[in-house]
């Protein structure tokens, strides 16, 4: 078992938990991710590695409420235990030589955007940092990335909070006035990072995205997390989770993310009526 | 005592088919005891033992086999648990026709079958598990600390041998739950999960430690397991890896499955229960593509969840690979197979907007129907396809069951770890790698293969561990 050190609630839909697992603390580097099953019987999900503490042997995940098994995850109180927590998966994010980067985040994809934009900064680059949001009641984060970024835009989608349109706009524009990124990593939902390497290809940018598709084991077995990238097939858990931007098939990925939507819908409305049901 | 002359075997009492396609209970119900001393008293209990030869741990056959005739069922399971760790299991899954069974002087007469040598084993371990009372015997410690990477049948039974010889011995599992491809791959109606479990328990029961939730090569990795860990050796029973694909068009549509992500959502996830957090999709129309078993226990499984299911598979009847009883048992439940045709191309549904839930389904598979060329220099007649007899078979999921490639996970991860051609962990006859003091046995070093065969390649890299560190 695996106890929840600390729990927090980033905005309405959005949480950010501190697990005990010393083993994956100890290894955990930005870009790789974990897989956990809340209780028994529970599905295995993957989850992006937010952060991690080696000396406390936490590590931070941060998810978004989607489906049954993160509402079930939600649901769970600090001090209390998940049964199974395994990691840290995939390669970390590829850091050596870069000296100006551009971190784009979406969602709560600026959660796992956040360490990375963190490790540049550190390892001594200049980071410029996008993060983009629905609107203000969903932005996270914000003065974490502010700390961590040289230069920094705040997008929302209704322009409640920060500049209002989507996070290609700074992008394109910083790209336009000539500004010579080594590589644009971006995390968010797909169809952001879509627009995101759409942004970046004419003006030839390296551009990373992480990609976070539907697995089970997530040490190679299974074939689930499986993509296009530059024509080939290639398995987010042991080559990526990133990949060239540039080079993904993202209508396909964007697919394959919905396989189960239907089923997902109705467990989670399961999984709703019975927490209302245990309200009562 | 009176020997049983009959040419024929105790038939198996199993499942009704058209009553076993719809559930996932075990097919095969086991001997009753009259059965077994009926059957066990068909071994002439020849003085040449073939049989023995022939199973790749070398179990005392003949021996357990004289127990079971004199309904002593314990103590034929003691001598079988000598030299199995998982005779439960194998009695199940291994393919004896080929192994003991293929070897009994009992069968070698036109008209006549061997002796059911894995149905015996499995009463036996069956009646073990039942009736045992007593817990296994625990070996005291010699101080010498191995470690083991991977819980299925290699990593299993390098590590029961071990403890017998005194051994402190941790298996490192990757997932939630001990057994490897025993919980993931093989259909709870083939090998029921509490059989596995209650293997595992007696390997718990003797001394074996098992840490789940453990991937070596990224939690810890074999260099520290070897210094910080203080294990003198290391023995790599990591399975297969990565699952293949036929490179067609089509193959990142939804409805398109390995054949270990279904089974595994079947198998490990339980996505076979109504009530399971995992799902799978409950398809009208399923293609499985390929002809060995693990293409037969996909198709079966699909069958069962309600599915009229095609096995495409581009050689003839003869050529399939699978176990016969499992092409048998498949025709008997109602699998349609289509031999000699080939999948060209997988079709995608209608709608064109990647928003909409209808984009990017399966919506049949093209095939083409082949015929067997001219021998080819191995003598072999390859399949060639028939131009023009391209078809749509009207599927809605197809499920590509095309054996495994190396997984590059520990590989990539351990420096000097030698690899052979294709990525398999290179390893010699004793199973040692070519880092000093790690050995590797199973399909991680063959490629997909059998359970027994990753069982005797785990006790021979036992074998060769205690004469390692013996020596040091």
């Amino acid at each position: 078992m695996y106890r929840i050190v600390r729990k927090k609630q980033l905005n309405q839909t959005v949480t950010q938990m501190e697990i005990l697992a010393p083993l994956v603390a100890k290894k955990a580097r930005a870009g790789q991710f974990i897989i956990l099953r809340v209780d028994e019987g529970g599905e295995r999900i993957p989850l992006t590695v937010a952060g991690y503490d080696r000396q406390e042997g936490l590590v931070t995940v941060i998810f978004q409420i989607v489906g049954a098994t993160t509402e079930k995850l939600n649901n769970k109180k600090e001090g209390e235990s998940i049964a199974d927590f395994v990691g840290p998966l995939g390669r970390p994010t590829e850091l050596s030589g870069l000296k100006r980067v551009c971190v784009v985040g979406g969602g709560v994809g600026c959660a796992i955007a956040l360490p990375v934009a963190r490790a540049l900064k550190e390892a001594g680059a200049s980071v410029t940092s996008v993060i983009g949001f629905r609107n203000k009641e969903l932005v996270i984060l914000e003065e974490e990335f502010k700390s961590v970024s040289d230069a920094f835009y705040l997008m929302t989608d209704d322009g409640s909070r920060g500049e209002k349109g989507n996070v290609c706009v700074p992008l394109e524009r910083l790209l336009k006035e000539g500004e010579q990124f080594d590589e644009v990593i971006t995390i968010g939902p797909l169809i952001m990072m879509k627009y995101v390497c759409e942004t970046t290809r004419p003006y030839n940018i390296k551009t990373v995205a992480s990609m976070n598709p539907i697995m089970i084991d997530g040490t190679g077995m299974c074939g689930g997390c499986r993509l296009t990238v530059g024509g080939e097939m290639k398995f987010a858990c042991v080559d990526g989770p990133e990949f060239d931007g540039h080079k993904i098939d993202f209508d396909e990925a964007m697919s394959r993310a919905g396989a189960y939507a239907a089923f997902e819908r109705r467990a989670h409305e399961a999984a709703c009526n019975l927490f209302k049901k245990e309200a009562e | 005592m009176a020997f049983n002359m009959s040419p024929k075997k105790n038939p198996m009492p199993t499942q009704d088919p058209a009553v076993r396609n719809g559930n996932f209970s075990e097919v095969a119900l086991g001997y009753t005891k009259e059965q077994a001393i009926d059957e066990a008293k068909r071994c002439l209990n020849c003085k040449t033992r073939p049989c023995v030869a022939g199973c790749p741990v070398n179990i005392a056959i003949p021996e357990f086999i004289v127990k079971v005739a004199a309904g002593e069922f314990e103590e034929a399971y003691q001598i079988i648990a000598k030299d199995s760790a998982l005779p439960a299991v194998c009695g199940r899954v291994c393919p004896q026709e080929t192994q003991c069974e293929g070897k009994c002087t009992r069968g070698i007469k036109a008209g006549c079958e061997a002796v059911g040598i894995g149905r015996l084993e499995r009463f036996v371990a069956d009646y073990h598990n039942e009736n045992a009372a007593c817990a296994p015997e625990v070996i005291p410690s010699n101080g010498h600390k191995v470690a083991v990477i991977g819980s299925g049948p290699a990593g299993l039974t390098c590590a029961g041998d071990l403890r017998r010889l005194g051994y402190e011995v941790t298996v490192y599992e990757a997932l939630h739950v001990a057994g490897g491809v025993l919980v993931y791959g093989i259909p709870e109606f083939r090998l029921p999960k509490a059989i596995v479990e209650k293997e595992i328990e007696n390997l718990k029961a003797m001394g074996v430690k098992i840490e789940t939730n453990v991937i070596i090569g990224r939690t810890i990795t074999i260099e520290e397991l070897q210094t910080d860990y203080g294990y003198e050796a290391v023995f790599i029973g990591s399975g297969a890896g990565l699952p293949k694909f036929m490179g067609i068009e089509g193959e990142g549509l939804k409805g398109v499955y390995s054949a270990n992500e279904f089974l595994t959502r079947s198998n490990l996830m339980k996505a076979y229960l109504s009530d399971s957090a995992t799902p799978i999709q409950r398809a009208k129309q399923v293609a499985v593509v390929g002809g060995g078993n693990v293409a037969m226990d996909a198709a079966r499984t699909a069958k069962r969840l309600g599915a009229e299911v095609h096995i495409v598979y581009r050689r003839g009847e003869a050529e399939l690979p699978a176990r016969r009883e499992e092409i048998e048992h498949a025709k008997e439940e109602g699998i349609i197979f289509d031999l000699l045709t080939n999948p060209t191309r997988i079709l995608a549904t209608a709608e064109t907007d990647p928003k909409k839930p209808a984009f990017g389904w399966v919506d049949g598979l093209e095939c083409v129907r082949m015929e067997l060329g001219e021998p080819d220099a191995s003598g072999r007649r390859s399949p060639v396809p028939i131009v023009g007899s391209e078809f749509i078979l009207p599927v809605d999921c197809v499920i590509m069951a095309l054996g495994t490639s190396p997984n590059p996970l520990l590989t990539s991860t351990t420096e000097g770890l030698a690899t052979r051609r294709r990525g398999e962990i290179a390893v010699d006859e004793n199973g040692r790698t070519s880092l000093e003091g790690v050995y590797c046995g199973g399909d991680a070093a063959t490629g997909s293969a059998t359970v027994i065969k990753a069982m005797g390649a785990g006790k021979i890299a036992a074998k060769a561990i205690d004469a390692y560190i013996k020596s040091k």
